[in-house]
């Protein structure tokens, strides 16, 4: 047992704090955001060449091979500098998929002829994402709009989906499809970095990367690193929105002291902080099971997307509180990532969705006996754990 | 990170299952609030401290284990997953204890934690009184120095189970020229001394769960006197973060409560499924024991790294008193009109409930640990 991350984890994690502190300040990230395309593709070379764009990609696709662990740290800076980037969809989420699809094509397990085939096709794509010349996006049933898909190179679209989200994967196929043979409309966000677009394509068998059980199984991972993605940005901007309200509060005076002497106001804070410290080891618990595929890592996913989110919003709500009329203003910093948090509180998954995983997990039949204090850690795999 | 036990941990915790299965008592013991169930409670203790599981972290020497925190976290895990009885003697064990082991000297500690560790001495701790609640540095009650002893006057308050302890340990002002948190003295004494009289008071559920101790000319000797004279305040503050942080409210018992309340909802699902929330908040306040187990590890995790934990103490004070409410709140609204009743097989969950309304306040005011957090971790200007 070792709740720990290791020392490169953790100076890789500094080391993207410190560049992301002076490349993507406030003001830079609003020019960006004035933007017809809304993406700086300077700032997105330049994390590339920190090496974010390769961390997960596998070594004999050119890239690092750290895994979920690796990304919970490093969602959570992106959060708190609030990336207007797709980085993580790209370089976590689309690069995790393509991963696995390579290694089941490699240890021979994929299921379809097609997967074979493309193993050259998917290990070039990890190369293009690991050297940051790629931009992927992607669909899934449970998100109504793609994000980013404006800019991706490819865009990995299921054949049969439904936009309302009542799409039956098991009976979906997987496509990796060239941006230049869909169409695209863009629908504005409430968060200005936020690009979303409805996406018509038409499959084609050159585009298929794999269907049925194998194609399911994939997008529920998928799923899960979009989820837990999502709630390590929450978190981080959870984090950014204390430290704004933090700085705010010690020297606006009213009554002719700082607001934040008054006990009123570091309540609100004071619960704000508790809630972030409390989410982040459920944050950390999802991406270790999820790396390691454990059985129930779905159910901790879904914990930790509702932790961190519990904690987005309340960051939020008491940050716009403590902040008073200068918080409902474009100009104060506060609202860059507050909207974000809003946004990002349903994408991969609302509340509801993770919610009632969490509860079918819990209340399925004998389920709950599973779940004792003897087994925090949930059922430990038998099998040897070798991508550690 | 490497979030699976290690062969020896599952071994451990087989171990502790194993002779928790044989060992259990057959009946659930009375309530330790009374007289007879308090001495139920000793000598169950004594049996857990001849197995060696009394204070597992203890150093052998001392009666325990010499277990660490990750075997500390999994003991705790198997004691209440097996439904074993409440520690009756956790003000000694897990407040100071720990104190003693920190401050104490090698004569204190010899003398007091084999005795404590086996419960053959239980302890009380007198720490508030009428006019020194959250504002603990108003403490007023004396020891003044008469040769090799302290002469005790005053009255401490709300000490709980005080009238079956056999001791006490509090703050007294040793500096009558003090005030706030200079000169006060972190004493031990014996309840059984002359000049002590005890009074219970009634807690909620009428039982005599804590009492008010009076000291009239008691004699202690300068030996009782834990880190220097005058010193009182620094060592206290180290048993307060002891009794807000990890030991005193090991996050297994909230989860053995959040297991429990899983199944007294399914139990009960007809009828409460008549307020759709009630499966959601139930999944929630598991969610959040569970949240609380791992925030342990990951802490524990953090101290082996080397880091201190210092505020974050009172994050968990918050956490676990609100998460036992929430829990008890919900308990309630699942069991309707039966929660009332007094003897059921469910009245234990209103006997908890009654109690989760304390943990808001004991231990340190909610209130005063948020400032603590504001102050301390955010470093927020004080009032
Ligand atoms: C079940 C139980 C067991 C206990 N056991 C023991 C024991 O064994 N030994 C012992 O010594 N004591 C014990 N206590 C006492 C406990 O430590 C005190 O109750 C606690 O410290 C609060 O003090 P008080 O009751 O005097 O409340 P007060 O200090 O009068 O506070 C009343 C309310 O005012 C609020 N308040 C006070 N000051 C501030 C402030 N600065 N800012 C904001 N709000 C404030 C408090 O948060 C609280 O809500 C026990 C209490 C309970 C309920």
């Amino acid at each position: 047992m070792d709740f720990t991350f290791t020392d490169d984890e953790l100076a890789f994690k500094e080391a993207i704090s410190r560049f992301l502190m002076t490349e993507a300040a406030p003001e830079a990230l609003r020019e960006i955001w004035e933007t017809d395309s809304g993406r700086s593709p300077e700032l997105r070379a330049k994390m590339a060449e920190q090496g974010l764009t390769a961390l997960s990609v596998p070594e004999h696709a050119g890239g690092l091979g750290l895994n979920d662990v690796a990304w919970s740290l490093m969602t959570q800076e992106l959060g708190y500098y609030g990336i207007p980037d797709s980085m993580a969809d790209t370089a976590y989420v689309a690069a995790g998929l393509l991963a696995a699809l390579s290694s089941a094509a490699q240890n021979g397990t994929a299921q379809n002829s097609t997967a074979q085939n493309s193993i050259a096709q998917t290990d070039e794509l990890l190369g293009g994402i690991a050297g940051g010349e790629l931009r992927l996006a992607l669909q899934h049933p449970v998100n109504p709009l793609v994000a980013d898909a404006h800019l991706a190179d490819f865009i990995l679209l299921m054949e049969g989906v439904n936009p309302a989200g009542n799409t039956d994967i098991s009976q979906a196929a997987l496509h990796c499809v060239p941006r230049r043979d869909v169409d695209i409309s863009l629908h504005p966000s409430i968060d200005s970095s936020r690009r979303l677009s409805q996406v018509s394509w038409q499959p084609k068998p050159e585009t298929l990367l794999c269907r049925g059980d194998e194609a399911a199984a994939l997008m529920e991972e998928t799923l899960q690193r979009g989820a837990l993605s999502v709630a390590g940005q929450l978190l981080g901007l959870a984090q950014r929105m204390l430290d704004l309200s933090v700085d705010y509060v010690a020297q606006r005076k009213q009554f002719g002291r700082a607001i934040g002497s008054f006990q009123a106001v570091k309540h609100h804070l004071a619960d704000v902080a508790a809630k972030i410290e409390f989410a982040r080891p459920v944050l950390y618990r999802a991406a270790w099971a999820l790396a390691h595929q454990q059985p129930e890592s779905g159910l901790y996913v879904s914990q930790a997307r509702l932790a961190c989110d519990d904690a987005a919003q309340l960051a939020a709500h008491h940050g716009i509180q403590v902040h008073g009329a200068m918080g409902y203003t474009w100009e104060v910093d506060l609202q860059m990532f507050m909207k974000r948090s809003w946004s990002l509180a349903s994408s991969w998954g609302d509340r509801a969705f993770h919610q009632q995983r969490i509860n079918t997990a819990l209340f399925a039949h004998d389920a709950s006996l599973d779940y004792g204090p003897a087994d925090t850690f949930g059922s430990a795999p038998e099998r040897e754990v070798n991508n550690a | 990170m490497e979030l699976i036990y290690t062969p020896k941990q599952q071994a451990f915790r087989t171990e502790v299952r194993q002779w928790l299965a044989q060992h259990l008592p057959a009946e659930p013991l009375q309530s330790y609030d009374t007289r007879e169930g308090f001495e139920q409670h000793r000598a169950w203790e004594r049996q857990l401290f001849d197995a060696r599981l009394s204070m597992v972290m203890w150093p052998t020497e001392l009666g325990g284990r010499g277990c660490d925190l990750i075997e500390w976290l999994i003991f705790e895990e198997e004691y209440y997953a097996a439904g074993a009885p409440m520690r009756v003697n956790q003000n000694g064990q897990l407040l100071l204890g720990p104190t003693l082991m920190e401050f104490g000297t090698e004569a204190q500690k010899n003398r007091f934690l084999p005795a404590m560790a086996s419960s053959e001495q239980m302890w009380a701790q007198a720490w508030s009184e009428p006019n020194a609640g959250s504002d603990m540095a108003a403490i007023s009650s004396k020891a003044v120095r008469d040769g090799d002893d302290y002469v005790i006057n005053g009255q401490k308050t709300w000490s709980t189970r005080a009238i079956f302890a056999d001791w006490c340990f509090g703050l007294f002002r040793s500096d009558p020229q003090s005030s706030r948190h200079h000169g006060l003295s972190y004493l031990m004494v014996p309840l059984d001394a002359p000049g002590v009289t005890i009074r219970p008071i009634k807690a909620l559920n009428g039982k005599e769960a804590f009492a008010e101790i009076f000291f009239d000319n008691v004699r202690v000797p300068q030996e009782n006197c834990i880190g220097e004279e005058g010193q009182g305040w620094k060592v206290a503050m180290a048993t307060a973060g002891f009794e807000r942080g990890l030991l005193l409210r090991s996050p297994a018992r909230f989860q053995k409560t959040a297991r429990d309340l899983v199944q007294l909802y399914l139990a009960n699902q007809a009828s409460a499924d008549r307020d759709p929330a009630i499966a959601s908040r139930v999944a929630k306040v598991w969610s959040d024991a569970q949240a609380y187990a791992l925030s342990a590890y990951y802490t524990v995790g953090r101290l082996s790294r080397g880091e201190k934990i210092g505020a974050e103490s009172s994050i968990n004070k918050i956490i676990w008193s609100e998460l036992d409410l929430a829990m008890h709140q919900l308990a309630m609204e699942i069991l309707g009109p039966q929660g009332e009743l007094t003897q059921t097989q469910n009245s234990h969950w209103l006997e908890g409930f009654l109690f989760a309304q304390a943990g808001p306040i004991y231990a340190g005011a909610n209130e005063i640990q948020r400032n603590i957090i504001a102050e301390r971790m955010l470093g927020l200007p004080k009032s």
